[in-house]
């Protein structure tokens, strides 16, 4: 563990570094922005003269040259302020702290399934390749990884709700249910199959296709026929050898795309009025809610950088001939 | 009542006596008999409120929750007839300089504290004069607020403002209890998060991005009133997701046509849900072409002439809002009887008068047929103004005006017509409010020509003589010469025709059957709910 201190150390202020020149992107970006949240408060609210929006401006302090906005704001990232929504009239940490456990809980279960799925898919279109299973399943994942992810939501409400009844449409708990204990975690998990059927199905049918090459790919290495050789079946041969190896680009593009997963998660959350932090984000660019995008963003920024450097330790406990340097 | 003093005969002597004894019975006479205690109402609403109280914020989200924890002073029937609410009375002086409210007594807060004249006062001078967007305009002429007793409010004007009187709704102007605000920021409170209010229901919970839940006043001064033991507001953020959660039965009531236009006839086939347009009177929501006057173009009344003749407005409310409305005749919408005039200058659907217009104004077909190009920058709110944008091109295509339409954002749209005035045409929609002086007013007003002001003159639009009358509706006591004055302003409105008012639109309350009782009044589902019951 003494390597895995070291590189620890290493990495961490290279991280540090990385968020905030992220983060001072971000700030500069969302300024470029035309228009800003007085101009939206206003435009919902039919204000009418020009003082009151000045007021506003000065009480959240857009009067304020950029560079002079830009150095206050990063003042306050050091110090691990998020800010103040003025949108919401709370503070950023409450609200996306209230946020964020529903789109974590959607998005590692949608990661979760597509892995499992795509990795079962995957091995069983490589072990009957060139039959008629390889090819439902090559074809099934073609339509998967084609269709948007919102119409799939759309039709299994279609059919799960209206037709047949089976599953609520909409939301992550029955609201104002008095369920405890583990019928509400079964409310949950009820609300959460479609959200996270919609989301998993593009990365399924991803990880299916890869999963499918790198088997192929790792079958025909000389050291699996080594394993046959000895004894094994096809199928140990498959599981304890094949596998460890061809499971690693799945790995990496899991790693590469939990940001990607995010952009898929506004839209799941926002067909199934799933309560999380892409929907958060999404209306808060509509609204120029920059403080709170800006903590959100930083957010992702930490959480990407994070799995990615989890990714890196994964590689070297998969692949003992990667090495942490 | 309170004893008669001098000062209070000499008010009496002087006043008109709106309301006094005919509305004193609280009880609504439509209000059906057999009203069923009990149940849980859930109701979507969407965009999510940014706020819970409409005095600091009048988002139209906010406008729909709010009210069923705050009563107003006072309601208004479809015709707009006053109808007492925390106020019994009112009386407007007869120099219009004065207006009287007497205060219903016994009313308490949700939290135990006696609603008094004092809350009256300074949410009007603190709150709305300060922090509510349209408040600001609308009570500027209130110099003061007296407080003579606790259940006595008198406001002092520096000149008439009779548009006040309209204003009063809760959803337009809540009152806030003092105790909780007093020595704050209103606009930053945290309990316009959780708010306090008078209304029939108490707040409970807000799971942002998810749901609001209230809980029935067992306190409320109207008795046995309210009926529902609950309301859930449900946040859904596509329109679709909405309508399977009425099919589904999840939810109750969907208001403000968010669910989609093209949806409703198939909903509302189903045996179990219906459809209300009534209760957006108090809204008025009308849609308008604006012309910059600015612009080479448009300085010229017969080009907007000819715009006005080459689109088919009955066309323009069946394809785009699924008839949901009216072809528009002019600026105000028609559901504001106290102000609506159809005595205006029409401009029928006329192709060859357009192209007659367009070419004595100097701007001929040139060799690729076009006469001119000019941009379009719709309100970027919803399907129906991408539909329109899209007939618009075609309309005006037909005349020889080759149109690109522009899409953006709703920050970046405000920013570049109203700041940067870079746009040639625009089209949006907006509401009429209570009263005209409130709602239609601001886009005809020289002195509301405010750059930078989303809704604002943003055409640019400056007549001596709309001034003139304008000035009339804004202090004329009289309610018959002030619909007079206002009819003049609509006949001038159409014949300069900086806008083209194109809809009078309607919008769609889509509700299970079960639901009785939630359009009473001109503001519909945005009232307090206290009459709202289930009946399966």
């Amino acid at each position: 563990m003494n390597r895995l201190g070291r590189y620890t150390a290493r990495r961490l202020p290279q991280t540090i570094l990385v968020a905030l020149a992220i983060a001072m992107v971000n700030f500069v970006l969302l300024h470029l922005m035309p228009g800003d949240l007085v101009d939206v408060l206003a435009g919902e609210s039919n204000a009418t003269d020009r003082a009151y929006l000045d007021d506003l401006r000065r009480k959240f302090g857009l009067d304020q040259p950029l560079p002079v906005q830009l150095l206050s704001y990063l003042w306050r990232v050091v110090q691990l302020d998020l800010g103040f929504s003025f949108r919401h009239n709370m503070p950023v940490a409450t609200l996306i702290l209230d946020r964020l456990p529903a789109t974590l809980l959607l998005m590692a279960a949608a990661i979760g399934l597509a892995v499992l799925l795509g990795v079962v898919f995957g091995v069983t279109a490589a072990r009957f390749v060139n039959t008629a299973i390889d090819r439902v399943i090559s074809v099934l994942a073609l339509v998967f990884y084609a269709t948007p992810v919102f119409w799939i939501g759309l039709m299994m409400i279609v059919l799960f709700t209206i037709e047949l009844g089976w599953l609520p449409s909409s939301g992550m708990a029955t609201i104002g249910g008095s369920a405890s204990g583990i019928a509400a975690v079964l409310d949950v998990a009820r609300h959460m199959v479609m959200p996270v059927l919609a989301l998993s199905l593009f990365y399924v049918a991803l990880y299916a296709r890869i999963m499918r090459a790198a088997m192929l790919e790792v079958l025909r290495l000389d050291y699996i026929g080594a394993a046959r050789a000895k004894g094994l079946t096809r199928g140990q041969a498959a599981r304890r050898h094949a596998l460890p190896n061809a499971v690693l680009p799945i790995v990496t593009l899991v790693g590469v795309q939990v940001g990607h997963m995010m952009g898929g998660a506004i839209l799941v959350e926002t067909v199934f009025a799933w309560p999380g932090i892409g929907r958060l984000a999404f209306e808060a660019v509509f609204q120029r809610d920059l403080n709170l995008l800006l903590g959100i963003l930083l957010l992702s920024t930490i959480m990407v950088v994070t799995i990615n450097f989890l990714v890196d330790l994964l590689y070297a406990w998969l692949d003992p001939r990667i090495e942490l340097s | 009542m309170p004893s008669m003093s001098r000062r209070n005969f000499g008010w009496l002597a002087a006043a008109m006596v709106v309301a006094a004894g005919i509305w004193l019975s609280s009880t609504p006479t439509w209000a059906q008999p057999a009203a069923k205690r009990g149940g849980t109402l859930t109701y979507v609403v969407f965009p999510e409120p940014p706020l819970l109280t409409s005095a600091v914020h009048t988002a139209g989200p906010t406008a729909q929750v709010s009210p069923k924890m705050f009563d107003g002073l006072v309601t208004y029937d479809f015709d707009f007839n006053l109808k007492p609410q925390l106020a019994l009375s009112w009386q407007v002086g007869d120099d219009g300089k004065s207006i009287r409210f007497n205060l219903r007594p016994g009313v308490k807060w949700h939290d135990g504290k006696d609603f008094t004249s004092a809350d009256v006062a300074y949410s009007l001078l603190k709150v709305w004069k300060v922090a509510h967007g349209r408040g600001r305009a609308t009570f500027a002429n209130v110099t003061d607020v007296l407080t003579p007793d606790a259940n006595t409010a008198i406001l002092q004007l520096s000149s008439p403002a009779p548009y006040i009187m309209y204003a009063l709704a809760s959803m337009e102007s809540q009152i806030v209890p003092k105790h909780i605000y007093d020595g704050t920021d209103p606009q930053t409170n945290a309990a316009n998060n959780a708010p306090i209010g008078t209304g029939p229901f108490k707040f409970v919970e807000w799971k942002k991005g998810s749901h609001i839940i209230l809980e029935r006043n067992p306190d409320y001064w109207d008795q046995p009133k309210p009926y529902l033991d609950r309301i859930i507001f449900r946040i859904i953020p596509d329109a679709g997701g909405r309508a399977a959660a009425l099919e589904a039965k999840e939810a109750d009531l969907v208001g403000m046509s968010i669910v989609p236009l093209n949806d409703v006839k198939r909903l509302e086939a189903l045996p179990y849900l219906a459809v209300e347009t009534r209760g957006y009177e108090y809204l008025a929501i009308v849609s308008y072409v604006g012309f910059n006057l600015e612009r080479e173009p448009f300085k010229d009344v017969r080009v907007r002439q000819a715009f006005a003749h080459a689109i088919d407005r009955s066309l323009v409310n069946r394809l785009i809002w699924f008839g949901y409305g009216k072809p528009a005749t002019g600026p105000i919408h028609h559901g504001l009887v106290k102000s609506y005039s159809s005595d205006v200058p029409a401009y029928p659907l006329d192709i060859a008068k357009a192209e007659q217009l367009l070419d004595a104004a100097g701007y001929p077909r040139r060799a690729n047929g076009v006469r001119f190009k000019i941009t379009h920058d719709y309100l970027p709110f919803g399907e129906q103004f991408v539909r329109l944008g899209e007939y618009l091109k075609q309309a005006l295509g037909r005349i020889g005006v080759e149109v690109e339409i522009r899409n953006q954002d709703y920050a970046t749209w405000a920013k570049r017509v109203y700041a940067d005035r870079d746009f040639d045409l625009i089209t949006f929609f907006a509401n009429n409010a209570s009263d005209p002086v409130i709602g239609v007013q601001r886009f005809y007003w020289s002195k509301n020509f405010q750059p930078g002001v989303a809704f604002s003159n943003g055409a640019k639009y400056l007549s001596p003589e709309m001034d003139r009358l304008l000035q009339i509706v804004q202090a004329e006591p009289d309610e018959a010469l002030r619909k007079a004055a206002f009819a003049d302003m609509q006949k001038l409105a159409m014949t300069d025709l900086p806008y083209i008012p194109l809809t009078h639109l309607d919008m769609v309350t889509l509700y299970n059957k079960r639901v009785r009782n939630h359009t009473l009044t001109a503001d519909g589902i945005h009232a307090n709910f206290a009459d709202v019951y289930l009946q399966d």
